[in-house]
């Protein structure tokens, strides 16, 4: 018998809370197992899996479009610097 | 390791308090730092003040630089240490827990109240809209700073879970957390707000 297909499916809160896990791939085998049963059979975790991973792309990229344009480093505090060196 | 030839030939300088160097270092690395900086502090001057003492405590310290990385990785972990601090120094607000409507509801089954639905856009689509990009770095900004400040850390400036709590002082295990509750309180935002733009 194999006991691992004799767990109880997880509930999307289980889910849900190992999600970073499962996206950091820390999950332990057995956790593995648990969120890929729920997620196959579960379609709102697989829209939550989706829209969390999509958040965080969105997040990076919301931040990031500035480091598109070159911008010059400010004269004064280049300055100031250089004299707090001295 | 040792360091890339272009940063030995530079630390070497530095090391020579050269002056030349010295601007050479400050203009190369000074705009992604600064930009880093803000968006931890939220605050022009604040942030400068971040990036000042940022440089000069690498000045002071280039004699100590392992060459274990590139200077661009240790003028970042310089630069967030600086923020950090600043940030500390600041502090007048008790810390603040992210607001639980921002949260998942489960049912006491443990399955969810609302059922979640694929969004229709790519997080490549919906950066291209100004306005989705205003919304989430506005939702950013407004998280409890505790758990804001562990999502940048991980998400912006990509650094390890490890790294993180250290600069924190706090465990890898409430780095996690934090950083769990911080992703669902924004994807909740985002998705409230596609939802108003399907119905409008």
């Amino acid at each position: 018998m194999n006991e691992t297909l004799d767990r109880p499916i997880i509930t999307c809160r289980e889910l849900i809370d190992f999600i970073a896990d499962y996206l950091d791939r820390a999950l332990e085998p057995v956790q593995q197992l648990d969120f890929d049963r729920h997620i196959a059979r579960c379609s709102s975790c697989r829209a939550y899996l989706a829209s969390y991973e999509t958040t965080i792309r969105l997040a990076k990229a919301a931040n990031t479009e500035d480091q598109a344009i070159v911008d010059a480093a400010p004269d004064d505090l280049i300055r100031a610097i250089l004299a707090m060196r001295k | 390791m040792t360091a890339i030839p272009h940063d030995a030939a530079l630390v070497a300088r530095l090391r020579a308090k050269d002056d030349d160097a010295f601007e050479a270092l400050l203009r190369t690395h000074m705009p992604r730092l600064l930009r880093v900086a803000r968006r931890f502090l939220q605050n022009e001057e604040d942030a400068r003040d971040a990036v000042q003492d940022a440089f000069i405590s690498a000045f002071r310290s280039i004699d100590r630089f392992e060459s274990g990385s590139t200077l661009a990785t240790w003028l970042h972990r310089i630069v967030v240490n600086a923020s950090l601090m600043k940030l500390r120094t600041r502090r007048r607000h008790p810390e603040e827990e992210i607001d639980d409507a921002l949260l998942p509801k489960f049912a006491a089954d443990g399955h969810q109240v609302e059922p979640s639905t694929p969004w229709s856009m790519s997080a490549e689509e919906m950066a291209a809209q100004s306005e989705m990009r205003e919304l989430v770095r506005g939702c950013i900004e407004q998280l409890p700073e505790t758990h804001r400040v562990v999502l940048i850390m991980r998400d912006l400036e990509e650094m390890s879970t490890e790294e993180t709590a250290k600069a924190l002082g706090i465990t890898p295990a409430a780095v996690k957390v934090r950083l769990h509750r911080a992703r669902q309180a924004l994807r909740t935002q985002i998705d409230r707000c596609l939802k108003e733009g399907r119905r409008s």
